[in-house]
Protein backbone atom coordinates (compact mmCIF):
# COMPACT_ATOMS: atom_id res chain seq x y z
CA UNK A 1 0.00 0.00 0.00
CA UNK A 2 1.28 3.81 -0.52
CA UNK A 3 2.23 5.78 2.34
CA UNK A 4 -0.34 7.97 1.41
CA UNK A 5 -2.89 5.87 0.90
CA UNK A 6 -2.25 4.53 4.49
CA UNK A 7 -2.16 7.46 5.85
CA UNK A 8 -5.67 8.93 4.43
CA UNK A 9 -7.01 5.75 5.91
CA UNK A 10 -5.48 6.18 9.60
CA UNK A 11 -6.85 9.85 9.21
CA UNK A 12 -9.88 8.76 8.34
CA UNK A 13 -10.35 6.49 11.24
CA UNK A 14 -9.13 8.97 13.63
CA UNK A 15 -11.77 10.93 12.58
CA UNK A 16 -14.51 9.00 12.46
CA UNK A 17 -13.69 8.08 16.47
CA UNK A 18 -13.81 11.72 16.87
CA UNK A 19 -17.14 12.34 15.60
CA UNK A 20 -18.11 9.24 17.65
CA UNK A 21 -17.86 10.40 20.72
CA UNK A 22 -19.35 13.77 19.61
CA UNK A 23 -22.36 11.61 18.30
CA UNK A 24 -22.24 10.02 21.39
CA UNK A 25 -22.63 12.88 23.51
CA UNK A 26 -25.71 14.70 21.18
CA UNK A 27 -27.30 11.51 21.29
CA UNK A 28 -27.62 11.36 25.16
CA UNK A 29 -28.72 14.86 25.29
CA UNK A 30 -31.05 14.92 22.39
CA UNK A 31 -32.80 11.33 24.13
CA UNK A 32 -33.09 13.20 27.17
CA UNK A 33 -34.36 16.56 25.72
CA UNK A 34 -37.09 14.83 23.68
CA UNK A 35 -37.83 12.10 26.67
CA UNK A 36 -37.96 14.98 29.09
CA UNK A 37 -39.62 18.58 27.33
CA UNK A 38 -42.71 16.81 27.41
CA UNK A 39 -42.90 17.84 31.48
CA UNK A 40 -40.85 20.70 31.81
CA UNK A 41 -43.01 24.15 32.29
CA UNK A 42 -42.92 26.43 34.85
CA UNK A 43 -44.55 24.78 37.37
CA UNK A 44 -41.90 21.81 37.20
CA UNK A 45 -39.37 24.12 38.18
CA UNK A 46 -41.26 25.77 40.77
CA UNK A 47 -43.03 23.46 42.79
CA UNK A 48 -43.09 20.99 45.14
CA UNK A 49 -43.35 17.18 44.29
CA UNK A 50 -47.00 16.03 44.51
CA UNK A 51 -49.31 12.96 44.80
CA UNK A 52 -46.31 10.59 45.20
CA UNK A 53 -43.80 12.21 43.20
CA UNK A 54 -46.23 11.58 39.92
CA UNK A 55 -47.38 15.48 39.70
CA UNK A 56 -46.07 18.80 40.87
CA UNK A 57 -42.27 19.57 40.61
CA UNK A 58 -39.06 18.90 41.28
CA UNK A 59 -38.13 22.53 43.37
CA UNK A 60 -37.23 20.79 46.46
CA UNK A 61 -34.75 18.46 45.14
CA UNK A 62 -33.20 21.26 42.48
CA UNK A 63 -32.27 23.42 45.48
CA UNK A 64 -30.54 20.46 47.54
CA UNK A 65 -28.34 20.20 44.40
CA UNK A 66 -27.61 23.75 44.22
CA UNK A 67 -27.24 23.59 48.00
CA UNK A 68 -24.92 20.51 47.58
CA UNK A 69 -22.76 22.39 44.51
CA UNK A 70 -22.29 25.48 46.39
CA UNK A 71 -21.27 23.43 50.28
CA UNK A 72 -18.92 21.42 48.60
CA UNK A 73 -17.24 23.88 46.71
CA UNK A 74 -16.95 26.24 48.86
CA UNK A 75 -15.40 23.72 51.50
CA UNK A 76 -13.52 21.60 49.00
CA UNK A 77 -12.39 24.81 46.13
CA UNK A 78 -9.92 26.74 48.70
CA UNK A 79 -8.46 23.49 50.19
CA UNK A 80 -8.03 22.31 46.95
CA UNK A 81 -6.53 25.00 45.19
CA UNK A 82 -4.25 25.55 48.71
CA UNK A 83 -2.82 21.89 48.34
CA UNK A 84 -2.08 22.42 44.99
CA UNK A 85 -0.38 25.41 45.48
CA UNK A 86 1.82 23.78 48.25
CA UNK A 87 2.35 20.67 46.16
CA UNK A 88 3.69 22.59 43.37
CA UNK A 89 5.05 25.70 44.35
CA UNK A 90 6.83 25.01 47.72
CA UNK A 91 7.34 21.06 47.62
CA UNK A 92 10.95 19.94 45.69
CA UNK A 93 11.03 17.56 43.39
CA UNK A 94 11.64 14.46 46.13
CA UNK A 95 9.68 11.50 47.89
CA UNK A 96 7.26 14.09 49.77
CA UNK A 97 5.98 15.64 45.94
CA UNK A 98 5.84 11.55 44.79
CA UNK A 99 4.24 10.54 47.76
CA UNK A 100 1.79 13.96 47.81
CA UNK A 101 0.92 13.22 43.87
CA UNK A 102 0.09 9.43 44.49
CA UNK A 103 -1.69 10.08 47.47
CA UNK A 104 -4.24 12.51 45.19
CA UNK A 105 -4.07 10.23 42.82
CA UNK A 106 -5.48 7.50 45.27
CA UNK A 107 -8.13 9.75 46.44
CA UNK A 108 -9.73 10.08 43.13
CA UNK A 109 -9.68 6.06 42.63
CA UNK A 110 -11.89 5.14 45.37
CA UNK A 111 -15.11 4.47 44.51
CA UNK A 112 -18.00 7.31 45.24
CA UNK A 113 -19.96 5.11 46.98
CA UNK A 114 -16.82 4.25 49.67
CA UNK A 115 -16.92 8.07 50.15
CA UNK A 116 -20.71 8.24 50.90
CA UNK A 117 -20.03 5.41 53.72
CA UNK A 118 -17.55 7.37 54.84
CA UNK A 119 -19.15 10.79 55.33
CA UNK A 120 -21.63 8.54 56.94
CA UNK A 121 -19.56 7.47 59.56
CA UNK A 122 -17.47 10.65 60.26
CA UNK A 123 -20.01 13.33 59.85
CA UNK A 124 -23.37 12.00 60.06
CA UNK A 125 -22.42 9.90 62.99
CA UNK A 126 -19.40 10.70 64.77
CA UNK A 127 -19.34 14.11 64.59
CA UNK A 128 -23.12 14.18 64.93
CA UNK A 129 -24.27 16.36 61.96
CA UNK A 130 -27.19 13.81 60.79
CA UNK A 131 -28.32 13.27 57.61
CA UNK A 132 -27.89 17.20 56.25
CA UNK A 133 -26.79 19.49 53.90
CA UNK A 134 -23.41 19.84 55.84
CA UNK A 135 -22.79 16.47 55.88
CA UNK A 136 -23.62 15.96 52.00
CA UNK A 137 -21.74 18.77 51.17
CA UNK A 138 -18.31 17.70 52.77
CA UNK A 139 -18.73 14.49 51.80
CA UNK A 140 -18.98 15.54 47.80
CA UNK A 141 -16.07 18.42 48.86
CA UNK A 142 -13.97 15.11 49.26
CA UNK A 143 -14.89 13.96 46.57
CA UNK A 144 -14.34 16.67 44.34
CA UNK A 145 -10.87 17.65 46.08
CA UNK A 146 -8.38 15.31 43.74
CA UNK A 147 -10.06 16.98 40.92
CA UNK A 148 -9.45 20.18 41.97
CA UNK A 149 -5.76 19.63 43.45
CA UNK A 150 -4.61 17.84 40.07
CA UNK A 151 -6.18 21.13 37.58
CA UNK A 152 -4.54 23.46 40.06
CA UNK A 153 -1.11 21.37 40.27
CA UNK A 154 -1.36 21.27 36.57
CA UNK A 155 -2.15 25.09 35.70
CA UNK A 156 0.33 25.98 38.01
CA UNK A 157 2.93 23.95 36.35
CA UNK A 158 1.87 25.46 33.11
CA UNK A 159 3.41 28.72 34.08
CA UNK A 160 6.64 29.39 32.33
CA UNK A 161 8.82 29.51 34.56
CA UNK A 162 10.94 32.75 32.69
CA UNK A 163 7.68 34.55 34.56
CA UNK A 164 9.15 33.39 38.02
CA UNK A 165 12.26 34.81 37.47
CA UNK A 166 11.34 37.56 35.80
CA UNK A 167 9.57 38.44 39.07
CA UNK A 168 12.53 37.40 41.77
CA UNK A 169 14.91 39.27 39.54
CA UNK A 170 12.91 42.14 40.63
CA UNK A 171 13.47 41.75 44.01
CA UNK A 172 10.15 39.89 44.66
CA UNK A 173 9.70 37.61 47.26
CA UNK A 174 8.42 34.16 46.51
CA UNK A 175 4.70 34.79 48.08
CA UNK A 176 4.63 37.86 46.33
CA UNK A 177 5.44 36.00 43.04
CA UNK A 178 2.71 33.21 43.86
CA UNK A 179 0.30 35.99 44.27
CA UNK A 180 1.23 38.85 41.73
CA UNK A 181 2.72 36.67 38.77
CA UNK A 182 1.60 32.83 38.81
CA UNK A 183 -1.62 32.77 39.94
CA UNK A 184 -3.04 35.28 37.61
CA UNK A 185 -2.08 33.31 34.90
CA UNK A 186 -2.70 29.90 36.21
CA UNK A 187 -6.36 31.24 37.33
CA UNK A 188 -8.08 30.47 33.93
CA UNK A 189 -7.02 26.67 34.01
CA UNK A 190 -7.30 26.85 37.76
CA UNK A 191 -11.40 27.64 37.36
CA UNK A 192 -11.57 24.53 34.56
CA UNK A 193 -10.93 22.67 37.54
CA UNK A 194 -13.63 24.12 39.52
CA UNK A 195 -15.94 23.63 36.18
CA UNK A 196 -14.49 19.42 36.36
CA UNK A 197 -15.56 19.17 39.89
CA UNK A 198 -18.97 21.04 40.05
CA UNK A 199 -19.89 18.34 36.71
CA UNK A 200 -18.40 15.35 39.05
CA UNK A 201 -20.01 17.08 42.18
CA UNK A 202 -23.85 17.73 41.15
CA UNK A 203 -24.34 13.99 39.21
CA UNK A 204 -22.97 11.92 41.94
CA UNK A 205 -25.44 9.80 43.99
CA UNK A 206 -23.72 7.06 46.03
CA UNK A 207 -22.11 9.85 48.54
CA UNK A 208 -25.32 11.76 48.94
CA UNK A 209 -27.15 8.45 49.58
CA UNK A 210 -26.26 8.15 53.72
CA UNK A 211 -25.71 11.64 54.03
CA UNK A 212 -28.09 14.10 53.22
CA UNK A 213 -30.93 12.40 50.52
CA UNK A 214 -34.52 13.03 51.46
CA UNK A 215 -36.83 10.38 49.30
CA UNK A 216 -39.54 13.27 49.88
CA UNK A 217 -39.30 16.33 51.41
CA UNK A 218 -41.66 18.61 50.00
CA UNK A 219 -39.82 21.76 51.66
CA UNK A 220 -37.18 23.88 51.02
CA UNK A 221 -34.44 23.54 53.17
CA UNK A 222 -33.71 26.24 55.79
CA UNK A 223 -30.32 25.36 57.94
CA UNK A 224 -27.16 23.31 57.00
CA UNK A 225 -28.40 20.85 59.30
CA UNK A 226 -31.63 19.71 57.61
CA UNK A 227 -31.94 17.17 54.66
CA UNK A 228 -32.82 17.70 51.27
CA UNK A 229 -33.98 15.97 47.81
CA UNK A 230 -31.38 15.89 45.16
CA UNK A 231 -31.58 15.77 41.28
CA UNK A 232 -29.32 12.44 41.06
CA UNK A 233 -30.75 10.76 43.82
CA UNK A 234 -34.39 12.23 42.78
CA UNK A 235 -34.06 10.31 39.21
CA UNK A 236 -32.87 7.43 40.79
CA UNK A 237 -35.75 6.73 42.98
CA UNK A 238 -38.01 8.05 40.17
CA UNK A 239 -36.70 5.26 37.77
CA UNK A 240 -36.44 2.46 40.41
CA UNK A 241 -38.65 3.17 43.79
CA UNK A 242 -41.63 5.72 43.02
CA UNK A 243 -45.15 3.90 43.64
CA UNK A 244 -46.06 3.89 39.77
CA UNK A 245 -42.75 3.81 37.56
CA UNK A 246 -44.64 3.53 34.48
CA UNK A 247 -45.83 6.91 35.40
CA UNK A 248 -43.00 8.23 36.93
CA UNK A 249 -41.18 7.99 33.71
CA UNK A 250 -41.23 11.30 31.98
CA UNK A 251 -41.11 12.88 35.51
CA UNK A 252 -37.87 10.67 35.69
CA UNK A 253 -36.64 12.02 31.72
CA UNK A 254 -37.81 15.75 33.14
CA UNK A 255 -35.20 15.31 35.92
CA UNK A 256 -32.38 14.47 33.88
CA UNK A 257 -32.76 16.99 31.59
CA UNK A 258 -33.03 19.76 34.36
CA UNK A 259 -30.11 18.11 35.71
CA UNK A 260 -28.41 18.17 32.82
CA UNK A 261 -28.91 21.55 32.30
CA UNK A 262 -27.77 23.02 35.88
CA UNK A 263 -24.32 21.11 34.96
CA UNK A 264 -24.19 23.04 31.52
CA UNK A 265 -24.94 26.41 32.67
CA UNK A 266 -22.38 25.62 35.44
CA UNK A 267 -20.18 25.48 32.95
CA UNK A 268 -21.17 28.37 30.83
CA UNK A 269 -20.63 30.56 33.97
CA UNK A 270 -17.37 29.09 34.95
CA UNK A 271 -16.56 29.31 31.43
CA UNK A 272 -17.44 33.04 31.17
CA UNK A 273 -15.32 33.64 34.23
CA UNK A 274 -12.40 32.11 33.01
CA UNK A 275 -12.68 34.20 29.69
CA UNK A 276 -12.78 37.00 31.51
CA UNK A 277 -9.63 36.73 33.36
CA UNK A 278 -7.92 35.35 31.07
CA UNK A 279 -8.91 38.73 28.70
CA UNK A 280 -7.51 40.58 32.28
CA UNK B 1 32.77 47.67 41.73
CA UNK B 2 32.16 43.62 41.59
CA UNK B 3 34.62 41.63 42.99
CA UNK B 4 34.79 37.60 42.61
CA UNK B 5 37.23 35.93 44.68
CA UNK B 6 38.29 32.30 44.13
CA UNK B 7 34.75 31.37 42.87
CA UNK B 8 34.09 27.39 42.39
CA UNK B 9 30.52 26.57 41.61
CA UNK B 10 28.99 23.16 41.32
CA UNK B 11 25.93 21.87 40.01
CA UNK B 12 25.72 18.75 42.11
CA UNK B 13 29.19 16.70 41.09
CA UNK B 14 29.83 18.86 38.09
CA UNK B 15 32.23 21.39 38.61
CA UNK B 16 31.00 24.32 36.71
CA UNK B 17 33.14 27.16 37.35
CA UNK B 18 36.83 26.96 38.51
CA UNK B 19 38.62 29.38 40.73
CA UNK B 20 36.97 32.74 39.05
CA UNK B 21 38.83 35.76 40.51
CA UNK B 22 38.26 39.01 38.38
CA UNK B 23 37.42 42.57 39.22
CA UNK B 24 34.25 44.09 37.01
CA UNK B 25 34.43 48.25 37.43
CA UNK B 26 31.80 50.61 37.87
CA UNK B 27 29.60 52.35 34.78
CA UNK B 28 31.54 49.90 32.18
CA UNK B 29 30.36 47.43 30.04
CA UNK B 30 32.26 43.54 30.63
CA UNK B 31 31.49 41.40 28.60
CA UNK B 32 31.28 37.39 29.69
CA UNK B 33 32.43 35.36 25.77
CA UNK B 34 33.11 32.15 25.36
CA UNK B 35 31.74 28.30 23.74
CA UNK B 36 28.22 27.42 24.94
CA UNK B 37 29.08 25.30 28.41
CA UNK B 38 32.14 27.54 29.49
CA UNK B 39 30.17 28.81 32.75
CA UNK B 40 29.72 32.69 31.70
CA UNK B 41 25.87 32.48 32.11
CA UNK B 42 26.59 30.69 35.73
CA UNK B 43 29.20 33.36 36.80
CA UNK B 44 26.63 36.11 35.85
CA UNK B 45 23.76 34.39 37.72
CA UNK B 46 25.80 33.93 40.50
CA UNK B 47 26.39 37.85 40.53
CA UNK B 48 22.04 38.35 41.07
CA UNK B 49 21.96 34.77 43.17
CA UNK B 50 19.41 33.50 40.56
CA UNK B 51 21.77 30.15 40.67
CA UNK B 52 19.54 29.75 44.24
CA UNK B 53 16.70 28.58 42.99
CA UNK B 54 18.16 25.80 41.79
CA UNK B 55 18.70 22.80 43.85
CA UNK B 56 22.18 20.98 44.76
CA UNK B 57 24.44 23.51 43.75
CA UNK B 58 27.48 24.19 46.07
CA UNK B 59 29.61 27.59 45.94
CA UNK B 60 32.74 28.50 47.45
CA UNK B 61 35.08 31.59 47.61
CA UNK B 62 33.43 34.95 48.25
CA UNK B 63 31.31 37.54 45.23
CA UNK B 64 31.20 41.35 46.59
CA UNK B 65 28.92 43.34 45.11
CA UNK B 66 29.73 47.17 46.65
CA UNK B 67 31.54 45.93 48.68
CA UNK B 68 29.23 43.72 50.62
CA UNK B 69 29.25 39.86 50.24
CA UNK B 70 26.46 38.65 48.34
CA UNK B 71 26.14 35.59 50.14
CA UNK B 72 26.72 36.89 53.45
CA UNK B 73 24.03 35.29 55.61
CA UNK B 74 22.82 38.68 56.90
CA UNK B 75 21.89 39.62 53.13
CA UNK B 76 18.68 39.66 52.12
CA UNK B 77 18.27 38.40 48.62
CA UNK B 78 15.26 39.99 47.48
CA UNK B 79 17.62 43.56 48.63
CA UNK B 80 20.14 42.35 46.63
CA UNK B 81 17.98 41.88 43.30
CA UNK B 82 17.02 45.61 43.53
CA UNK B 83 20.15 46.84 43.21
CA UNK B 84 21.46 43.95 40.45
CA UNK B 85 18.70 44.02 37.64
CA UNK B 86 18.74 41.56 35.15
CA UNK B 87 17.64 40.98 31.50
CA UNK B 88 17.05 37.65 30.32
CA UNK B 89 17.85 35.87 26.83
CA UNK B 90 14.36 35.17 26.10
CA UNK B 91 12.17 38.21 26.40
CA UNK B 92 9.89 37.69 29.29
CA UNK B 93 7.29 40.22 29.85
CA UNK B 94 4.28 39.30 32.22
CA UNK B 95 1.12 38.68 30.65
CA UNK B 96 -0.23 42.35 32.14
CA UNK B 97 -0.03 45.65 30.48
CA UNK B 98 3.10 47.22 29.62
CA UNK B 99 2.28 49.82 32.12
CA UNK B 100 1.94 47.22 35.00
CA UNK B 101 5.03 45.25 33.66
CA UNK B 102 7.54 48.69 34.15
CA UNK B 103 5.41 49.15 37.20
CA UNK B 104 5.79 45.58 39.01
CA UNK B 105 9.05 46.08 40.47
CA UNK B 106 8.23 49.52 42.05
CA UNK B 107 4.69 47.70 43.65
CA UNK B 108 7.70 44.91 45.07
CA UNK B 109 9.34 47.44 47.02
CA UNK B 110 5.66 48.53 48.26
CA UNK B 111 5.04 51.90 46.55
CA UNK B 112 1.92 53.22 46.31
CA UNK B 113 1.58 56.55 45.44
CA UNK B 114 0.41 56.17 41.94
CA UNK B 115 1.61 59.45 40.28
CA UNK B 116 5.05 58.77 41.72
CA UNK B 117 4.34 55.10 39.85
CA UNK B 118 3.47 56.81 36.88
CA UNK B 119 6.48 59.03 36.62
CA UNK B 120 8.84 56.22 37.21
CA UNK B 121 7.41 54.42 34.90
CA UNK B 122 7.38 56.91 31.88
CA UNK B 123 10.97 57.41 33.04
CA UNK B 124 12.53 53.87 32.96
CA UNK B 125 10.49 53.52 29.36
CA UNK B 126 11.77 56.62 27.67
CA UNK B 127 15.46 55.50 29.04
CA UNK B 128 15.03 52.29 27.56
CA UNK B 129 13.82 54.20 24.10
CA UNK B 130 10.58 52.54 23.95
CA UNK B 131 8.61 55.60 24.96
CA UNK B 132 7.50 56.81 21.42
CA UNK B 133 6.46 53.41 20.65
CA UNK B 134 4.24 52.80 23.59
CA UNK B 135 3.19 55.90 25.06
CA UNK B 136 -0.50 55.58 23.52
CA UNK B 137 -0.40 52.09 24.46
CA UNK B 138 -0.23 51.52 28.02
CA UNK B 139 -2.69 49.43 28.70
CA UNK B 140 -2.35 47.16 26.07
CA UNK B 141 -0.99 43.43 27.07
CA UNK B 142 2.79 43.66 26.65
CA UNK B 143 3.05 40.35 25.05
CA UNK B 144 1.58 41.66 21.70
CA UNK B 145 4.44 44.00 21.14
CA UNK B 146 7.52 42.31 18.86
CA UNK B 147 10.37 40.79 20.58
CA UNK B 148 12.41 44.04 20.47
CA UNK B 149 9.96 45.48 21.94
CA UNK B 150 9.29 43.78 24.70
CA UNK B 151 12.92 42.68 25.80
CA UNK B 152 13.46 46.64 25.50
CA UNK B 153 10.50 46.44 27.95
CA UNK B 154 12.19 44.21 30.29
CA UNK B 155 15.40 46.53 30.02
CA UNK B 156 12.66 49.49 30.94
CA UNK B 157 11.02 47.30 33.79
CA UNK B 158 14.65 46.47 35.49
CA UNK B 159 15.75 50.37 35.20
CA UNK B 160 12.28 51.40 36.86
CA UNK B 161 13.83 49.81 39.77
CA UNK B 162 17.04 51.74 39.64
CA UNK B 163 19.50 49.00 40.33
CA UNK B 164 23.23 49.54 40.23
CA UNK B 165 23.87 47.19 38.47
CA UNK B 166 22.61 45.44 35.12
CA UNK B 167 22.81 41.76 34.08
CA UNK B 168 22.30 40.84 30.30
CA UNK B 169 22.12 37.40 29.83
CA UNK B 170 22.64 36.92 26.00
CA UNK B 171 19.62 39.68 25.70
CA UNK B 172 19.39 39.87 21.93
CA UNK B 173 20.58 36.41 21.06
CA UNK B 174 16.42 35.52 20.36
CA UNK B 175 16.03 38.73 18.20
CA UNK B 176 16.40 40.29 14.95
CA UNK B 177 19.17 42.24 13.62
CA UNK B 178 17.55 46.16 13.42
CA UNK B 179 16.06 45.31 17.02
CA UNK B 180 19.81 43.67 18.22
CA UNK B 181 21.28 47.01 16.96
CA UNK B 182 18.73 48.98 19.17
CA UNK B 183 19.41 46.87 22.38
CA UNK B 184 23.09 47.59 21.35
CA UNK B 185 22.66 51.34 21.57
CA UNK B 186 20.94 51.18 24.78
CA UNK B 187 23.72 49.40 26.27
CA UNK B 188 26.17 51.67 25.00
CA UNK B 189 23.58 54.49 26.46
CA UNK B 190 23.05 53.30 29.66
CA UNK B 191 27.22 52.33 30.36
CA UNK B 192 27.24 55.99 32.05
CA UNK B 193 24.90 55.51 34.47
CA UNK B 194 24.85 51.63 35.03
CA UNK B 195 27.36 49.14 35.46
CA UNK B 196 26.83 46.66 33.37
CA UNK B 197 27.56 42.82 32.66
CA UNK B 198 26.26 40.97 29.66
CA UNK B 199 27.09 37.51 28.45
CA UNK B 200 27.09 37.24 24.91
CA UNK B 201 27.87 34.15 22.38
CA UNK B 202 28.16 37.04 19.45
CA UNK B 203 32.28 38.52 19.34
CA UNK B 204 31.38 41.46 17.05
CA UNK B 205 28.43 41.97 19.58
CA UNK B 206 31.08 42.17 22.48
CA UNK B 207 33.70 44.47 20.29
CA UNK B 208 31.37 47.12 19.58
CA UNK B 209 29.94 47.63 22.89
CA UNK B 210 31.95 46.31 25.79
CA UNK B 211 35.01 47.82 27.32
CA UNK B 212 36.60 45.04 29.16
CA UNK B 213 35.60 40.84 27.87
CA UNK B 214 36.56 37.75 30.03
CA UNK B 215 36.87 34.99 28.10
CA UNK B 216 35.57 31.83 29.54
CA UNK B 217 36.43 28.06 28.07
CA UNK B 218 35.36 24.90 30.65
CA UNK B 219 34.59 26.80 33.83
CA UNK B 220 37.87 28.60 33.88
CA UNK B 221 38.60 32.45 33.15
CA UNK B 222 41.12 32.13 30.46
CA UNK B 223 42.14 35.86 29.89
CA UNK B 224 40.11 39.15 31.30
CA UNK B 225 41.74 42.22 29.81
CA UNK B 226 40.56 45.38 27.98
CA UNK B 227 37.73 44.19 24.37
CA UNK B 228 40.59 46.02 22.83
CA UNK B 229 43.17 43.71 23.73
CA UNK B 230 41.30 40.72 23.95
CA UNK B 231 40.39 40.81 20.47
CA UNK B 232 43.16 42.44 19.11
CA UNK B 233 46.49 41.34 21.27
CA UNK B 234 45.47 38.05 23.44
CA UNK B 235 47.59 37.10 25.52
CA UNK B 236 46.72 33.39 25.81
CA UNK B 237 46.25 31.17 22.69
CA UNK B 238 43.08 29.66 23.83
CA UNK B 239 42.08 33.60 23.77
CA UNK B 240 43.37 34.17 19.76
CA UNK B 241 41.79 31.05 18.39
CA UNK B 242 38.16 31.64 19.94
CA UNK B 243 38.48 35.39 18.72
CA UNK B 244 39.51 34.64 15.72
CA UNK B 245 36.66 32.20 15.01
CA UNK B 246 38.64 28.69 14.63
CA UNK B 247 36.89 27.57 17.67
CA UNK B 248 33.66 27.65 19.37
Amino acid sequence: MKAITKQKIVFSILKVMSFMVIAILFLIIGFIFIKGIGVINWGFISKMPEEGMLKGGILPAIVGTLCLIGGSMLFAFPIGVCSGIYINEFLKDGPLKRFMRLMTDNLAGIPSIVFGLFGMALFVNKLKFGDSILAGSLTLGILALPVIIRTTEEALRSVDDLHRQASYALGASKLYTIKKVVLPIALPNIITGLILAIGRVSGETAPILFTVAAYFLPKLPHSLFEQAMALPYHLYVLATSGTDIEKAKPMAFGTALILITIVLICNLLANLIRAKFKKK
Amino acid sequence: MIQIKNVNFYYKDFHALTDITMQIPDKAVTAFIGPSGCGKSTLLRLINRMNDLIDGTRLTGNILVEGQDIYDKKVEVEELRKKVGMVFQKPNPFPKSIFENVAYGLRVQGMKNETEIKDRVEDAIKKAALWSEVERILNNNATNLSGGQQQRLCIARCLAVEPHVILMDEPASALDPISTAKIEELVLDLKSKYTIVIVTHNMQQALRISDHTAFFYLGELVEYNTTHDIFHNPAQEKTKNYVTGQFG
